[in-house]
Order: C-alpha cells, then structure tokens, then sequence
C-alpha cells in the first residue's frame, strides 16, 4: 500500500480545517469512511489507479467542537457541499461505506447534480423492525468484531484492527478510533435512521449498492431496502464478507466499483 | 456536619451467577428474567420504611437518586418517592441527589416537580443537578453522547432562569425552545432551594459547581482513601474560582457498616458488601466509557495514565474485610467507636460537610439495614455531628425549611445566607443570559 497525500483542507469560518487524503489520477471520487475513522487502505489503492481519490475526515473528529456548529444532517450536507466547493470539485463519483454510506445517499438526495455515480457500500440509515440494525458502540470488543467481521482471523482483517507495538502511536490510534465513534454517533445514536427513506427518491445518481452477504451489523436485508428506493439501482452481494466487504474481499469489491464507474 | 441516609434501592436479590451469565448490571439485564414486579413492590415498602425509620432516628437528610435500567439502584423516578417523605412531618432535608436533566424534555418537568416537592415538604428540598452515567443517559435513554452535557447546561440555565425570573417569558435554548415559560408554583425557598453538583470526578463538573457557587458531592464506592485526590481536585478549582474554603461546598458518600464489635460488623457485613462489589458494581468499559459521552480529552487523559481499562468491572469483589476496610478504605466499618474515628479522619481529610452514608447495601435485610442504622444514630452521630462547628462555617447550601439540628443562635433558615444568594443569582443570570 502506498501512502496518499494528506491534505488540509480550510473551511468557512467555524470549523477546522479538513484533513483530507489525496491519491490517484482521473476523474473525481470522493469516499467517505465509516465509522472507526479515516483510512488509507489497499482499496483505496486500487480506486486511486483509475480515479483521482478524495478521502475526507468526517468532522469532529480530529476536532470535537466542530460538532456544536453540525446539528444533524442539514448541516453536515451544508459541511460537504462547502468542502467539495472548496476542493473545486463540481461533480463526483460517490463512493461511501457504513455512516460514510448513509451520508453519501443523503447527498445524492440532496444534491443530485453534485453526484454522477453513487457506491453504496454497507450502509447505514435505513431501518426495519424485523431486521434491526445492531450497536457497534456500547457492546464489547468481542461482540463488535464479530458485527464487523465474517472472518476476524483473516490476514487482511488483523492487519487492519493491528494496533502498533509503540505505545505513543498505539494510543494515537485508539485516540483515532473513539472520536470516530464519537463523530458518527453524533449522527445516528442511538438509531441510525434520519429519515433518509423518504428522501432516497431525490437520487438521480446511477448506483451500485455492495454487501458482505454474511454483515452482522446492517443485515443484507438492507441492500434491497436502498434498491428499492433507488430508481435503477444494481445490488451485489459480497460472500465471505460482513460489514467491511472491502477489506475481507477487496478484490471482489475493487473490481466491482471500478467496472461500474467505468 | 450533616449526616445524609443515603438509599441506593437497588434489587436486593441477584443470583449467584450473575456475572457469568450477563455482560453488566447496567442497561441490558433482563428484566423479566431478573427483575420480579412483586418482589420490588416489597423493596419499595423496605425502602420507605427505612428511610422513614432514618427520618425518625434524627439524621439531618434522607438522600435519593435516579438511575434506570439496573440492579445496582433503581429509583426510576425519585421524585415519587420524595413525595412520600414530603408528606411526613419532619424537620429532615430531603436530598434529592438528583433529577439527572439531560433525560427530561422539555425540563420544566424538573422545575415544576422541584418546586411542587419544595412546598409540599415546607421548603425541605435540596435540588441536585446530576449530569448522569452514560448508563442513563445514553444507553437506557437514547441521548446522544456528545449532547449529554450540552443538554446538562441548557435545562440548566432554563430550570433556574425558570425558578428566579417572573414567567411568563420565551426560552430559545438548542434543544429546548418555550414560548412561555411560567411555572405553577415557584418554589418556597427564595430565590431557589439549595443546588447541588454530583459526580465522579470529572474536571468539567467541578468547574461549573465552583464558578457557580454550588456544592458538589463526589459519589463513588471507592471509598475515602481513592477519594482524595480527586476531591482535591475539586477543591483546587474551588480555590481557582475564588471561593472560599467552606467545607459544605463539598459532599462524600461512603459505605458504613457498624456492629457492636468489629468482629460482629465483619461477620454481619462483609457477604452483603462482597455482593455489593461483585453485582452492583459490574460496569463493563462499553457502558461506563462511551465515546463522545467521555471527551476526547479526558480518554487522552485516561490513557496517558494507564489503560483502557473500566475503573469499576473488576473491584472489590474478592477483596477481605481487612482489605476492603483498612488496606483500600473503601468501607468504614467496625464498632462504633471504629466506625466515628475512620468517619471523623475521613471527613476531616476530604474536608466535607456533607456526609451520604450508605447504610443499606444492596442484599442486606430490613433487620439488619434497621440495626446498622440504629447503632449509627445513636453511637455514632453523636460524636461527628460537631466536626466543622470549631471553623463557624455556616452550611448556605442546606433547605431552609430543614431546621434539625440547627444551631439555635443562627437566624430562622439561614436568613444571611439567602441574602448573599439573592446576589450571587443576580450576577450568575447576567453572565449566562
């Protein structure tokens, strides 16, 4: 894996500034991650050969006060559109996993021509008694790993929950971590539901929606849920992977978005 | 010094097993499986009885809490309860330690309450603001963690400003936004009953406790040797905000037990603290550390001093008697004599006017929390009651219409005290509105 440039990105008066990862050549794809914080990983990698890669931080959790000025999600729409403004960038291909999913369906609902292709990836914001989402915050680490993960001892999986041997960089990423969860939850806790059913209908975007077939936390139930409510939009469900198909089956899910963005 | 009989009402009977069997105390244990409707309309009786026969035996308070959702204590509503005692003549406080704001909505619930139990007991109502666990307010109440405190300090500003003000007048808070806010009645005691802070130990809440110029009770099972530095630390920002050493600034809630020997205490005792330690006290990490409830700064803060660890998941419940009473302090326990000396050094060296004894732990039985009780009324009170009368504080955070115990050449009710709290309201109101 290659290393992508960190960028950091002003914004109008209020909040800090935007770290944002940077990579790749090609059209715009902005991905927005989930909700264990920003990365850089072997997915991206493969999206950044064909596309010019944007990776934005979700606000508030590098700097927790960013949060007072977001209450709910007509201001973090507000956050992007000043953020993709400020990136120069008009129109984008929309890639987002888990939260970074919900909040990536609702700006194609909310500004559909800012969007020319959307990937849903695992996501959040829907929600059906009969299948109801699960709790990745207040459970124990045993019990959200196997949310997260079909297979929590493949190499690919302990690669990414590895925590450094020094204690310093180690705490720095816990550190990453919990203000992640504390970021998103600040979005959706303790349902992460908003109401974005009934705005789906706004999407113009042409969308692909991708599942780990064996996802724990948001069943697969839900990829049919977004379909549904999307005109025209493709699922793929992802075996051998739960909640983070794209790192329990890159490949797969790599060669999938980029056909589809193609 | 006032002595506060401090009632967790928790369930009293858990199984042996429970640890292995659930994942916390707090939240998730089920309730048709643990928690039996007859069984806790008995507790409910136990509980009032003990608190009346506390009334009755001559303690200065009788202290209530809320929490939900848990076997530790769950008073639900605290409010009812108070009502009861509010009815009974007596010259007793209620301590109600507290109405935990960010759960209501829209907060006039607690104005309104407050101010109804206020007069309804002749103005013997002290009004504690919790924050709350992350238990209760997060997990058994859905509120988002990061707007646990932001809601605290909003109901805040609107419950005073509600009790101080003329109503009707519009409130435009973030969560909470009133056209007319004029509540049926104000409290008796003017300008407000005595507000009182409780926590476990965050810097934030010491702040707002000192810069307003409320008491702030440290509320933990740790017991008084844990409890130092961070009563200190208190006491540092008291000193920081400009205020004066006055121990009432400061309350402390501690186990006790008293037997007639410390052998009999130990013998009697120690089961029902050990089961205390190891059910009522089993919080795991993911329920008492949530993220975003705690800051950033303070898991920085946590991790830079050891691990990640939850500070309640794994103490006390193997510990011995010595261990729990003199290695650790978590309990003061012993004869009376044992018990006034430990208390007297305790309180001496956190330096609080405001002692929450907890005398009733959990699994012990009417008879034995009636006997623990009676031996401290009579042969323990007696010999603390005086601690702080050699420094002439006068406690300005105590309910004017609880008039036990006062000192007799002291003006009805602290009529000085109100007076200077006529002004400090004054000045508090200009700075926030």
């Amino acid at each position: 894996m290659i290393a992508a440039e960190s960028r950091s990105i002003p914004l109008p008066s209020g909040f800090a500034a935007n770290t944002t990862l940077v990579r790749g050549e090609g059209s715009p794809l902005v991905y927005l991650h989930g909700p264990f914080g920003q990365e850089w990983n072997g997915f991206l990698d493969e999206l950044a050969s064909r596309h010019r890669v944007y990776a934005p931080a979700h606000p508030g959790a590098e700097e927790p006060d960013d949060l007072h000025h977001l209450d709910g999600i007509f201001d973090l729409m507000l956050y992007y559109d000043d953020l993709f403004d400020t990136l120069g960038l008009e129109r984008v291909d929309l890639v987002g996993h888990s939260f970074g999913g919900m909040v990536a369906a609702e700006l194609a609902a909310t500004f559909p021509q800012r969007v020319r292709k959307l990937v849903l990836i695992d996501a959040l914001g829907l929600w059906r008694d009969d299948a109801p989402v699960g709790d990745h915050v207040m459970t124990t680490p045993e019990k959200q790993l196997a949310l997260l993960y079909n297979d929590a001892t493949k190499p690919e999986v302990a690669a990414r929950l590895a925590l450094p041997e020094d204690v310093k960089e180690r705490n720095k990423l816990i550190i990453h971590r919990f203000s992640a969860v504390a970021s998103t939850s600040h979005f959706m806790w303790p349902i992460p539901e908003r109401g974005l059913a009934k705005r789906l209908r706004r999407v113009k975007a042409d969308t692909l929606v991708i599942w780990g077939r064996q996802d724990a936390l948001v069943p697969a139930v839900y990829a049919d849920e977004f379909a549904a409510r999307i005109a025209g939009a493709r699922v793929r469900l992802v075996d051998g992977a739960g909640h983070v198909p794209q790192v329990e089956q890159q490949d797969e899910v790599s060669r999938a978005v980029l056909e589809f963005l193609a | 010094m006032k002595t506060i009989w401090f009632h967790m009402q928790g369930y009293r009977d858990l199984p042996d097993d429970f640890r292995e069997r659930h994942e916390s105390i707090w939240i998730t244990p089920p309730n048709d499986e643990l928690c039996d409707s007859a069984t806790v309309g008995k507790y409910l009786h136990w509980n009032l009885d003990e608190l009346e026969l506390a009334d009755d035996l001559g303690f200065d308070g009788l202290g209530l809490n809320e929490h939900h959702q848990n076997g530790y204590g769950f008073p639900v509503s605290p409010n009812l309860i108070a009502a009861t005692l509010a009815r009974r003549k007596s010259d007793a406080a209620i301590v109600m330690l507290g109405n935990t704001l960010p759960l209501y909505n829209p907060p006039m619930r607690v104005a309104e309450e407050m101010a109804l139990l206020d007069c309804l007991s002749g103005g013997r109502l002290v009004a504690g603001w919790p924050i709350g666990s992350a238990m209760d307010t997060t997990g058994c109440y859905g509120i988002t963690p990061t707007e646990v405190r932001p809601r605290y300090y909003e109901a805040h500003d609107l419950i005073k400003a509600a009790w101080t003000r003329p109503g009707p007048f519009p409130f435009n808070g973030k969560f909470t936004k009133l056209r007319y806010v004029n509540p049926w009645p104000k409290p008796l005691q003017k300008p407000h009953p005595p507000i009182w802070c409780a926590g476990g130990g965050s810097v934030e809440t010491w702040k707002f406790a000192a810069e307003n110029d409320y008491t702030y009770s440290y509320l933990s099972f740790f017991g008084h040797k844990a409890a130092k530095k961070l009563i200190d630390g208190y006491w540092n920002e008291v000193a920081k905000a400009g205020r004066d050493e006055n121990p009432y600034r400061a309350g402390f809630a501690q186990l006790v037990v008293v037997g007639e020997t410390d052998a009999e205490a130990e013998r009697e005792y120690l089961p029902h603290i050990k089961n205390f330690f190891d059910k009522s006290l089993y919080i795991p990490g993911h329920h008492a550390m949530v993220p975003g409830y705690m800051t950033k700064q303070s898991m920085e803060f946590l991790l830079g001093q050891s691990g990640s660890a939850s500070p309640f998941a794994t103490l006390g419940s193997n510990f011995s008697w010595k261990e729990h009473v003199e290695n650790q302090g978590i309990v003061i326990g012993g004869s009376p004599a044992t018990v006034a000396d430990r208390l007297r050094e305790a309180v001496k060296t956190l330096r609080v006017g405001h002692l929450m004894v907890v005398l009733q732990i959990q699994s012990m039985k009417p008879e034995q929390t009636a006997k623990n009780t009676r031996l401290f009324a009579e042969k323990v009170l007696p010999k603390i009651r005086d601690i702080w009368d050699d420094e002439g504080w006068v406690d300005h955070w105590w309910p004017s219409g609880a008039t036990r115990h006062a000192p007799k050449s002291a003006p009805q009710g602290n009529g000085a005290a109100r007076k200077r709290a006529v002004v400090r309201d004054a000045a508090t109101l200009e700075v926030r509105s």
